[in-house]
């Protein structure tokens, strides 16, 4: 593999950059991809057939549930990003990745190993109860050491670089691994019961370690999930519609917005809680500002395509990437709306809330992965195209229907399980049981796990026309596509 | 008045200063002098494929 030597050669740009880490990551986001829409499927269903945990401690919604989110925010979402951290920041730097293949694998496996051992953690019960942060203080440890690494690996290629600007998907990529850093250390201080022990009990207590866990938990959404992935749109939808994004500037405006506004929404999760009033009402302020920068950023992403719509009937993963970031609108319309004190005092607690999570984690966060990957493989692979682009229409369809019957489902049973919830009857007692609520519920959970197979048959889908396109030989691939490659 | 209680005093407005940070960076942003180079700049992911 490379050596000092190729370093020099400006020419081929084949060695000069570290691959195989970005190769294995694109296959490792596949893998936890369907895993982590496999246990979304499994856990829907058990709330539809209560009887599916089989009177297993190991199989309890409890603690699948942790198993699912952390599977597709950090174990899908978590080595798309590094996998294209790393592509970008060599590519728009012109410069190799910093600590090159070593420190490169180290980051990707130890992030790996981070994953495998905290899924372990929920199965067998070790947890610290924290939405998002559930593993325990060794593992925790642990992602801060590869985190660190990963935040060496990318400052170093960016001050190595041979481009004198850096692009601004860079600075999104970078804010999130700085605030991810920072959010993971202080929300997970803790003090553990003994050295050889799992248990450990954390630094805060009572209303502060609330507002903190939803300092850690809002802004991993602000940062991970949105952040990051901005940062993949503004360097893939230029790529594969090979035109520059439609204002540089907007991208500056929207980047600063985003990172000034943010970190301050928080509060918005513990409304009409024993947080004081004006820590909500600031919370619920700043969650309808960031509504500006949020559709400024939409629209930078939309425009790009503006004299290039065609593409989007020839190509299927910009389809993807586009429909991203149009559910990315959806997504953060609907979250400061949630966010009004008014409103959340109905959706607080509700399906809708489930409903609004997953248009954005299924809608924005897989589809702009699924539209990366489509572009992605194919350069990584040196083949000129995916192996079948209507196995790609067909995913599109099949998980756009999947996250329509998810989405509008939670909508209806959230909403329905709020009014219930506050409905009086005329002489003023709750006109229903918690019991009746739940199964009002029920068509709503087959419509939701109906959509989850959806998702989840897509994600098979993709994953065998990756395998395909990976394992035949370009000259093949080459008769076998009809039209001339996609990307430039 | 000593270095401690200016600081203290300073960071008391932190808000109007990330707000003047902030203007300052869309001024940068918005400035017709930087037209040219922002352009050059949204190039960058395409002038990489040689």
């Amino acid at each position: 593999m490379p050596s000092q030597a190729v370093l020099t050669a400006d020419q081929r740009p084949a060695p000069r950059y570290v691959e195989d880490v970005i190769r294995a990551a694109v296959i490792l986001t596949m893998f936890w991809g369907i895993a982590a829409f496999l246990v979304g499927v499994v856990i829907a269903a058990q709330l539809v057939w209560p009887q599916l945990s089989f009177d297993s401690p190991y199989l309890t919604f409890g603690r699948l549930r942790p198993l699912h989110t952390s599977a597709a925010v950090f174990a899908f979402g978590g080595t798309a990003l590094i996998g294209t951290a790393f592509h970008v920041v060599q590519r728009t730097c012109r410069a190799r990745l910093f600590g090159g293949e070593p420190l490169g694998w180290f980051v990707l496996l130890g992030y790996q190993f981070f994953i495998v051992a905290a899924a372990l953690g929920y199965l067998f019960g070790i947890t610290q109860s924290k939405e998002y942060a559930e593993p325990e203080w060794f593992v925790d440890l642990w992602l801060t050491i590869v985190w660190v690494a990963y935040l060496i690996a990318y400052l170093g290629t960016v001050m190595k670089r041979e481009e004198p600007h850096i692009y601004v998907a860079n600075w999104f990529y970078l804010a999130f691994i700085i605030t991810i850093a920072m959010l993971h250390i202080v929300n997970n201080l803790a003090l553990p019961v003994s050295v050889t022990g799992t248990k450990s009990y954390g630094a805060w207590s009572g209303v502060q370690d609330a507002m903190i866990q939803w300092w850690y938990g809002h802004n991993a959404v602000g940062f991970f999930l949105t952040a990051a992935f901005l940062g993949m749109m503004y360097y893939y939808i230029p790529k594969a519609a090979n035109r520059p994004v439609y204002s540089y500037r907007l991208s500056i405006i929207h980047f600063w917005s985003l990172v000034f506004l943010y970190i301050w929404a928080g509060p918005h999760h513990l409304h009409y809680t024993s947080l004081p009033d004006w820590a909500q009402t600031l919370g619920m302020a700043f969650s309808v500002m960031l509504w500006m920068p949020s559709w400024g950023g939409m629209i930078n992403g939309l425009m790009t395509l503006s004299g290039a719509w065609d593409k989007l009937r020839t190509d299927p993963g910009l389809r993807f990437s586009v429909t991203a970031v149009g559910f990315y609108g959806m997504a953060t319309f609907e979250g400061p709306v949630m966010s009004i004190k008014a409103v959340n005092s109905l959706s607080h607690y509700t399906d809708w809330t489930i409903g609004h999570v997953h248009s954005g984690a299924l809608g924005w966060v897989a589809f702009i992965v699924f539209g990366t990957m489509y572009y992605l493989v194919p350069k990584m692979w040196n083949r000129p195209a995916m192996w079948s682009t209507r196995l790609i229409s067909w995913h599109y369809w099949i998980a756009t229907i999947g996250i329509v019957l998810y989405i509008t489902a939670m909508w209806v049973s959230g909403i329905m399980q709020g009014l219930m919830w506050r409905a009086y009857d005329e002489l003023g007692f709750l006109q229903y049981s918690f019991v009746e609520t739940v199964a009002a519920m029920h068509p709503f959970y087959l419509i939701r796990l109906l959509g989850g197979v959806c998702f989840l048959s897509g994600g098979l889908i993709m994953a065998y026309n990756m395998w395909r396109t990976i394992r035949t030989e370009t000259e093949t691939l080459a008769t076998r596509t009809t039209q001339p490659a996609l990307a430039a | 008045m000593t270095l401690e209680s200016l600081h203290e005093f300073l960071a008391s407005f932190w808000t109007v200063w990330a707000v003047i940070i902030f203007l300052l960076i869309v001024y940068w942003a918005l400035r017709p002098r930087n037209r040219k180079r922002f352009e050059k700049d949204a190039r960058i992911p395409l002038d990489d494929d040689r």
